[in-house]
């Protein structure tokens, strides 16, 4: 057990991969140098440049490439910087490496993880700031992982290297920082989700810096006297029908909240699921609406789920 | 008579020959589908460029690779696959290569060193650079050929790709197979600068034109670029200029070419060219009718068997996909 960053702790979960396997390499801009957020600070010096590679400027050349290898005996981890920057190379992610396996009859697999640092930070404005996870949940082939904790973020990204599939991953920008215990070999199984809290009137499921608001939520829920039980899903795609289930039968309320649009976002897709298996469910969802990100303070935080639009939420489906 | 006319080998030439032969039959009898509803898609065939696919991959070894475009029966054939487990794919049968899930856009087979046809032009180029990584960090000294059309040269792959190459010094030979068309417009029209060679050298990448439809002076260049780039000399371009004697897809009666085009290109033809060359120096014009039968024969076999075989067992729609390894994989659907 020991105490990390949510950074520290995926460039623990790389370091020790590389480590183990010699054919686990990573690519993206400025990772000689640490990675725009110092994420892959100090990796260059001990696995060298030609598996912590620096990159030009080239999102598709950037994915494109891990694609042919990945394909062809390496496992790259793709670094794109800003989620954002990733729609540069969305016919890498889609065209190719979401289909190759499917389309060459399973003769190949492409075991890449594509590292996405996602969602509000420090006014960025709408260019550096979008949770897309909806769009590549929506895309047969990937598998899309969303940590909101060091200790998931060290076991998810492992399991994300091991994984013989394209990963999506998306590391939420706000919490680089967030310290917390990352056990000894944790490791976390794709598809699983995580309770965050017990409870039985309602359930809050979420994900990705969310999960932080939801908590939040819930205690202050307590305080009223309603208990709320939390799902951080953790991962999208798989995503853990059986838990979100259960709760969702116990309790007879569901709240999805995610940081991403509402509209077609994929708290849609769990709320409609959960709401055709379990009769006389109340459901609600919670999201950004459906504007770009604005830069100014006052306006970028009219774009957040809170922890007051939670209380509400859910109070109003207990009402 | 060119220089390495004189030089080439009679017997590498009757390889090329059969090569070509093979490539042809196989995409008449794609015709012949095609036009008896056999063929369920799009299919692009190369008719007239099967010099380029022969010149090249007649340099490289099983374990050397290649990345196609979407015209890409003549590399795959020409790279050792298996013309009926092929042919079965065009029909969508059992036994296709992909599993009757790719088609002609996606033939591939990995086995021989062929990483896939692609339905996206230029994508193919990005696949090969990142093959190249792999074979440097696996330190092997295979190499990697990626074939894309003259349309590829203005999509952003090209540029991002060769740089990429370039900067990491990767084991790779571009091969630009220019059939003068992107899809049915003529590329001249809508490529600005002195074209894709000079594309290639303007981000240091040694570039050379070369007659697609010359198999035995392509073969010769290519040979030694290959060697070059196996002994460490980084990536090199080749822009080899060829003709599509039929349209963009079967579909495509190619109306948009003077008649008069088409007849000059056809007398250029590479099969026919190695033919003269062969009888030129001692072959028996019987002995070339022989191979050219025995591929006929190979591929109306092929079409046969593909013809009168099953379509897949449907489990095969939902197998290739998604296993992480885990449980939890998403539900019943």
């Amino acid at each position: 057990m020991s105490k990390m960053t949510y950074s520290e702790a995926a460039k623990a979960a790389l370091a020790e991969a590389m480590r183990t396997d010699p054919t686990v390499w990573a690519v993206g801009e400025d990772l000689g140098r640490g990675g725009v957020f110092g994420q892959y600070m100090g990796l260059e010096a001990e696995f060298g440049p030609e598996r912590i590679v620096s990159a030009p400027i080239s999102e598709a050349a950037i994915m494109g490439s891990a694609v042919g290898a990945a394909l062809t005996g390496t496992r790259p981890i793709v670094e794109l910087r800003f989620a954002d920057f990733a729609l540069c190379a969305v016919d890498e992610m889609v065209n190719q490496a979401a289909k190759a396996r499917y389309m060459f009859g399973g003769q190949a697999k492409v075991p890449v993880v594509i590292r996405q640092p996602s969602g509000m930070w420090r006014s960025s404005a709408a260019q550096h700031s979008q949770m897309l996870e909806a769009w590549y949940a929506h895309i047969p082939g990937m598998v899309v992982l969303m940590p909101s904790t060091p200790a998931d973020n060290y076991g998810l990204l492992k399991a994300a290297i091991g994984c013989d599939d394209p990963v999506v991953y998306m590391e939420h920008k706000d919490l680089w920082p967030l310290e917390g215990e990352v056990p000894e070999g944790h490791v976390v199984e794709i598809g699983k989700a995580s309770i965050v809290r017990e409870g039985s009137d309602a359930t809050i499921v979420t994900w990705s810096a969310i999960r932080h608001v939801a908590a939040a939520a819930a205690e202050r829920l307590s305080d009223d006297g309603i208990s709320a039980e939390v799902i951080d899903l953790r991962s999208l795609w798989p995503w853990d029908r059986e838990c979100v289930l259960t709760s969702a039968a116990k309790t007879g309320r569901l709240l999805v909240a995610h940081e991403a649009v509402r509209d077609g976002g994929f708290g849609a897709e769990v709320a409609a699921t959960a709401a055709e298996e379990i009769a006389g469910l109340r459901v609600a969802r919670l999201g950004a609406p459906r504007i770009p990100i604005p830069y100014a303070p006052p306006l970028e935080d009219t774009v957040r789920v809170t922890a007051e639009d939670i209380i509400g939420a859910v109070k109003r489906l207990a009402g | 008579m060119p220089q390495t006319e004189q030089t080439a080998s009679p017997q590498r030439v009757l390889d090329h020959y059969a090569t070509m032969c093979r490539i042809r039959a196989f995409e008449r009898m794609v015709i012949r589908g095609d036009q008896e509803g056999l063929v369920k898609g799009a299919a692009h065939v190369s008719i007239g460029q099967e010099g380029v696919a022969s010149g090249v991959c007649g340099n490289l070894r099983v374990s050397d690779q290649i990345a196609s475009n979407h015209r890409g029966h003549g590399h795959t054939i020409a790279k050792g696959a298996d013309p009926e487990a092929m042919m079965r794919e065009l029909f969508g049968r059992e036994g296709g290569i992909c599993g009757g899930k790719g088609g002609s856009m996606h033939i591939a087979d990995f086995d021989v060193g062929m990483l896939g046809a692609n339905g996206i032009v230029g994508a193919g180029i990005l696949i090969a650079v990142g093959a190249a990584k792999s074979k440097k960090m696996l330190a092997t000294n295979d190499i990697v050929v990626c074939f894309f059309g003259d349309g590829a040269v203005n999509r952003g792959p090209f540029l991002e790709g060769l740089n990429w190459a370039r900067v990491f010094d990767l084991p790779v030979l571009f091969v630009c197979e220019d059939n003068k068309y992107a899809a049915t417009t003529r590329t001249d029209q809508l490529t600005g600068g002195p074209g894709p060679g000079a594309r290639a050298e303007s981000l240091g990448i040694p570039a050379h034109k070369a007659d697609g439809n010359d198999v035995i002076g392509l073969d010769a260049l290519v040979g030694g670029l290959v060697e070059e780039i196996r002994n460490g000399a980084g990536p090199m371009f080749v822009h080899a200029e060829t003709y599509r004697h039929i349209g963009h897809t079967l579909a495509d009666p190619a109306t948009y070419r003077p008649e008069a085009e088409v007849a000059e290109a056809k007398t250029r033809d590479p099969i026919e060219r190695s033919r003269v060359f062969l009888v030129d120096n001692g072959i028996a014009p019987g002995d070339l009718e022989k191979i050219a039968n025995d591929a006929e024969a190979e591929m109306t076999a092929a079409f046969e068997a593909a013809r009168d075989a099953p379509w897949p067992d449907l489990s095969a729609a939902r197998s290739d996909v998604q296993d992480t390894g885990g449980p939890g994989l998403g539900g019943p659907q």
